[in-house]
């Protein structure tokens, strides 16, 4: 495919044009189950267990030190026991799927554009198609099915946790009376906070299963080439994560928020 | 039967085909040969779809496949068998699983059968009992046979090799290309052999073409392309090189 490699917005939404035709495509091919259910699996358990220990140690130390850092100004104005109540507020909307979408981006959509890659340079992809077979529905609509599963239930988790080591931390380290806490916390955080968050991390696995996908399937020759795709993999979708995430932010908060 | 009109591909601002055109008949075994980076893999992709065309078209069996869209290509290259230059085994599945992928996935078969057809492709590239293993732990030699196998088990109509001898010994070679010529004679399908293997080119082909400059520069029996006094097959099958190549 041939690239005008002087007019770069043109590439970029020559690119973008490609991305969405693949996410059509392997739309079309989950809803039509052109996919092998042992792919599926396989999939859930790379990107959902093998995750886990990432998605802990990323909720429960952004918890920590939300907590320690919204102490010292809630404190000043003798708020204390709100400090929990916003650390949940923040993690549910916010930081709890873009956090996890930032490193599930890393983990894993470096691994799918260097595994596809390599499948691309060394003709496994072509060989695919010459068996007949459909790489979006063989490679891709599984990874993006996966995702779409995994990645809400990743964000769950680490907005979880996050509350769990926030409150130790209050309460061991700040010497913070965990009873008002928890009466804060459990009345300024709302079922809608936690959708708002499940929605976005659902928004965000498309992001980046598609993007990763697209960017190993169609990257350039040799290692070099695989090299770059896993770079532009992560780097293109940690960035759409970050600047969808105000859009989307800003829906929601129209349907979701200022509708209450 | 395989039709090929005027086809031309670039590649940026690489004119690689420039209006090849050729018939290949139903059981015909075909060389096709040219020196390296002349488009003989190219033209090879565009017969099987992988590739589109600039220009021309490309029928298979009066169908013509170039403005096919993927979807559709997938019924028309359930036709053909492919051997990769490098085999292009799955390198996540064993061998038994990469020979089987296609009959796995067609769920036409029940397992049991599908093990059976396998090893029997596998006893006809000579490598029973490797089923096991996984691509990793064979030598170019082996994965060229289980990549021959994975063509053949679901017998198509049309095979087609790229490059099958390439990076071989001249021992292996020899034993890829007797297996290519028991495909030829036991499944009675229509081969198509790209290489720069003159001697490969013998002992295969009923037919051979030379591609030079993107164009069919002689087309022949092997006898005809070896007593060819043309002055580019001449060199090219007697390998001698040109001698302004030589000016270093």
């Amino acid at each position: 495919m041939g690239r005008s490699a002087d007019n770069p917005l043109k590439d970029a939404f020559a690119s973008l044009g490609r991305v969405t035709v693949l996410f059509l495509d392997t739309m079309r091919s989950i809803f039509a189950k052109r996919f092998r259910g042992r792919d599926l699996m396989e999939q859930l358990h790379f990107i959902g267990v093998k995750s886990q220990s990432v998605v802990l140690l990323t909720g429960a130390f952004t918890g920590m030190v939300m907590c320690a850092q919204f102490y010292i100004q809630f404190h000043k104005v003798k708020m204390d026991s709100a400090v929990m109540s916003v650390v949940t507020v923040a993690m549910a909307r916010e930081l709890g799927a873009v956090l996890t979408s930032l490193m599930i981006a890393g983990r894993v959509g470096a691994a799918m554009a260097a595994q596809l890659g390599t499948m691309k340079v060394t003709e496994q992809i072509d060989a695919l198609r010459t068996l007949a077979t459909s790489p979006v529905d063989y490679l891709v609509a599984p990874r993006l099915l996966a995702m779409f599963i995994s990645l809400p239930l990743l964000t769950a988790e680490a907005i979880a946790i996050s509350m769990v080591s926030g409150m130790l931390v209050a309460v061991y380290l700040l010497g913070l009376d965990p009873v008002f806490l928890w009466s804060n916390m459990v009345f300024y955080t709302g079922a809608v906070d936690i959708w708002m968050g499940l929605i976005k991390a659902f928004i965000f696995a498309g992001i980046i299963a598609t993007v990763a996908c697209h960017k190993g399937m169609h990257c350039g020759q040799g290692a070099e080439g695989v090299g770059k795709a896993t770079t532009e993999a992560v780097v293109a979708a940690s960035i759409s994560i970050l600047v969808s995430n105000f859009f989307v932010t800003l829906v929601l908060n129209n349907l979701l928020i200022y509708q209450e | 039967m395989i039709e090929v009109t005027q086809l031309h591909k670039s590649f940026a601002q690489q004119q690689v085909l420039r209006g090849v055109s050729l018939t290949i008949d139903e059981g015909e075994s075909v060389v096709i040969i040219g020196g390296s980076g002349c488009g003989k893999s190219v033209l090879l992709r565009h017969i099987i779809g992988l590739v589109q065309p600039d220009e021309g078209d490309v029928k298979i069996d009066g169908q013509s496949i170039a403005d096919l869209s993927e979807r559709e290509l997938i019924k028309v290259r359930r036709k053909f068998g492919m051997l990769f230059q490098g085999a292009a085994l799955f390198d996540s599945l064993t061998v038994e699983e990469n020979v089987g992928f296609l009959l796995e996935r067609e769920q036409t078969m029940s397992p049991a059968e599908i093990r059976g057809t396998v090893a029997d492709a596998l006893e006809l590239v000579d490598l029973g009992g490797t089923q096991t293993k996984k691509p990793a732990e064979l030598s170019g030699g082996m994965k060229k046979r289980v990549g021959l196998a994975r063509a053949i088990v679901y017998k198509p109509e049309i095979i087609l090799y790229d490059e099958p001898t390439t990076g071989l010994d001249p021992v292996v070679a020899d034993s890829i290309d007797q297996l290519v010529i028991r495909m030829r004679d036991q499944l009675k399908c229509t081969s198509i052999v790209v290489t720069h293997d003159t001697r490969s080119m013998r002992r295969v082909g009923n037919r051979v073409m030379m591609l030079h400059h993107g164009e069919i520069h002689a087309n022949g029996t092997p006898d005809d392309i070896f007593n060819s006094t043309d002055p580019v097959v001449h060199k090219f099958v007697n390998g001698i090189a040109d001698p302004k190549d030589l000016e270093f």
